[in-house]
């Protein structure tokens, strides 16, 4: 290898471990035994790693329970979010009827609208629906996942007609070209968009933070925060809170990362 | 085609996209014009009690938003965040785009998912660990810093270092976004090009300004509208790292109207104070549009 190819190797690895250091101490100070990480100069490394933090965690702070929610909200919400978006996406790209582009120009036009803008209202009607605090109610804003509808149908415009207008004429039902002929063209966009959705709910704040009231049906980043806020000092605990709620998600992205990358990659050229 | 297959065509198109428009409309279109209408009334707790206690007030929000400091406080640091952070993180990104993408760099992949990997993480997780990171006496920067001479700083107890500090986890958390929608369109821009600048001599900022930077214009419109959208956006990171403080420094309009709205049950203040936060992304979007548009980017 030429001394180029090793300085700006060498460069982008510094910077990578610069972008995961916070990362891999957080893991670190979460190990370390209570009190070891308030010291000056900070120590990298526990000096007799324990699990005591996490057994802690799991004990008397009922961190079970938070995991729990925030895989059940996140899963439903992916799984809602596909039922509503795929078969959108398909009918805007693919199926003729009357309204279709002046519809799809208004769902364009409303993406830059930021949902923030409508969350009190739509605290208001969910609890005049009697939805606040409850799980459902964490849920809805999946439901309105424009950007998804966006993604399915850029894809499904590279289906070629013929494809479908052959179906037909064997007699298939639209259902069931969408079941057995579409879906399995798009599985690779609904791996991208399945693992969008739910990193999104699962790291989503602020209206899990509005609409959940009950502690018992806090998600891990509500339940971490609320405690943020009162105990400042136990740093040891604090990290482990921290890797518990987000290295679910960093593996999932790493185990999957193909997917999301590549179509983010190639989706941002198009859009 | 036959004419009964259009219309079965057409029913099915209804029927596959209505579910999902009508969560929209009752999720996202109807609460976001209520709000407008909510703004327009004292929509208070004692209205949330009975609703009877509701009343029409006319711009009487409005009014009272601009009399008072802390509103002025949180659009003032908005601004601030957008002024500061927009030109801070997309050079940050474009950066770490342009090290990726270079021709002499080996392991690729490994780097692009190593600088992405921040962007995945929970962001009230990594909050937590950075308000541990930029502590004042245990924490990594200072002590990193202690190697140059630096006295420590009190990054998130003071008022000036506020902002920066925020500043400094925002950036880190959503550079790789970024990077990676710059890296799609840097790929684009023929390698000839650049080979032929650098053979007539010119150097690697000569070449960043007239070669790559015109390429990629409208990728770098893009990038700069989603950074504005996301610098008014800011409500995790001082709910977790300051509570809006010190001396309110940190307290962002989403902050302010979360506050508004749910800690002190003024919802109809606070919709006003969301109808004008949507105003400034609009405003500031669409100058850029425009400024994009007279210089010919796209």
């Amino acid at each position: 290898m030429s001394l180029r190819r090793w300085s700006v190797t060498l460069l982008a690895a510094l910077v990578a471990l610069v972008t995961i250091a916070p990362l891999i101490w957080m893991v670190s100070v979460s190990l370390m035994a209570r009190g070891e990480a308030a010291q000056f100069p900070p120590p990298l490394w526990p000096t007799s790693p324990t699990l005591e933090n996490y057994r802690l965690l799991f004990g008397s702070f009922g961190v079970g329970r938070f995991l729990l929610n925030s895989i059940l909200i996140s899963t439903l919400a992916t799984g809602l979010a596909l039922l509503f978006t795929i078969p959108a996406g398909y009918a805007f790209a693919k199926l003729r009827f009357k309204g279709r582009d002046a519809t799809f120009r208004l769902l364009v036009a409303a993406l830059v609208v930021p949902g923030q803008i409508g969350m009190l209202p739509l605290f208001l009607e969910l609890k005049a629906m009697g939805l606040v605090n409850s799980y459902a109610g964490a849920l809805v804003p999946w439901l309105a996942g424009i950007f998804g509808i966006f993604l399915v149908r850029q894809y499904c415009l590279s289906i070629p007609d013929e494809m479908l207008e052959a179906a037909r004429i064997d007699g298939a039902s639209e259902g069931q070209i969408l079941r057995r002929i579409v879906l399995p063209v798009l599985a690779p966009i609904i791996v991208t968009l399945a693992l969008y959705v739910f990193l999104s709910s699962w790291n989503d704040f602020m209206w899990p933070l509005i609409i959940l009231a009950d502690q018992d049906l806090y998600t891990l980043p509500v339940a971490l925060a609320a405690h943020s806020r009162q105990n400042v000092q136990d740093y040891e605990i604090m990290m482990a809170g921290a890797v518990v709620t987000t290295l679910p998600v960093l593996i999932l992205f790493l185990a999957l990362q193909r997917y999301y990358l590549s179509e983010l990659l190639t989706g941002s050229v198009k859009g | 085609m036959s004419a009964v297959g259009r219309v079965g065509e057409a029913r099915a198109g209804w029927a596959m996209s209505s579910p999902a428009l009508a969560a929209i409309l009752l999720f996202f279109v109807l609460p976001a014009i209520a709000s407008l209408f909510l703004s327009f009334t004292d929509f208070d707790i004692y209205a949330l009690a009975d609703i009877g206690n509701l009343r029409f007030v006319g711009l009487q929000n409005y009014e009272r938003l601009l009399e008072n400091p802390l509103f002025w406080k949180a659009i003032t640091n908005s601004l601030l965040f957008v002024a500061v952070g927009t030109p801070f993180i997309v050079a940050l990104s474009l950066l770490a785009a342009m090290l990726v993408n270079s021709r002499w760099l080996t392991w690729r992949p490994v780097w692009r998912v190593a600088l992405f990997a921040p962007y995945v993480t929970t962001l009230v997780a990594t909050a937590v660990v950075w308000r541990y990171l930029l502590h004042t006496r245990y924490g990594l920067l200072n002590y990193l810093l202690s190697f140059f001479g630096m006295p420590p700083i009190d990054w998130l107890g003071s008022p000036t270092a506020s902002l920066p500090a925020i500043l400094l986890f925002v950036g880190w958390k959503t550079f790789g976004y970024n990077m990676i929608i710059f890296l799609a369109a840097l790929q684009t821009v023929p390698r000839e090009l650049d080979e032929a600048a650098r053979i007539d001599g010119a150097g690697w900022f000569t070449r960043l300004r007239h070669v790559t930077l015109p390429a990629i214009a409208p990728t770098l419109l893009l990038v700069s509208v989603l950074t504005v959208a996301g610098m008014f956006q800011l409500f995790a990171e001082p709910y977790v790292m300051t509570q809006g403080g010190p001396a309110q420094s940190t307290v962002t309009i989403l902050y302010f109207m979360y506050e508004e709205g749910f800690k002190w049950w003024n919802l109809g203040s606070g919709a006003a104070v969301a109808f004008l936060l949507f105003l400034c992304i609009l405003a500031v979007t669409l100058v850029q549009l425009r400024l994009a548009k007279r210089s010919g980017a796209i």
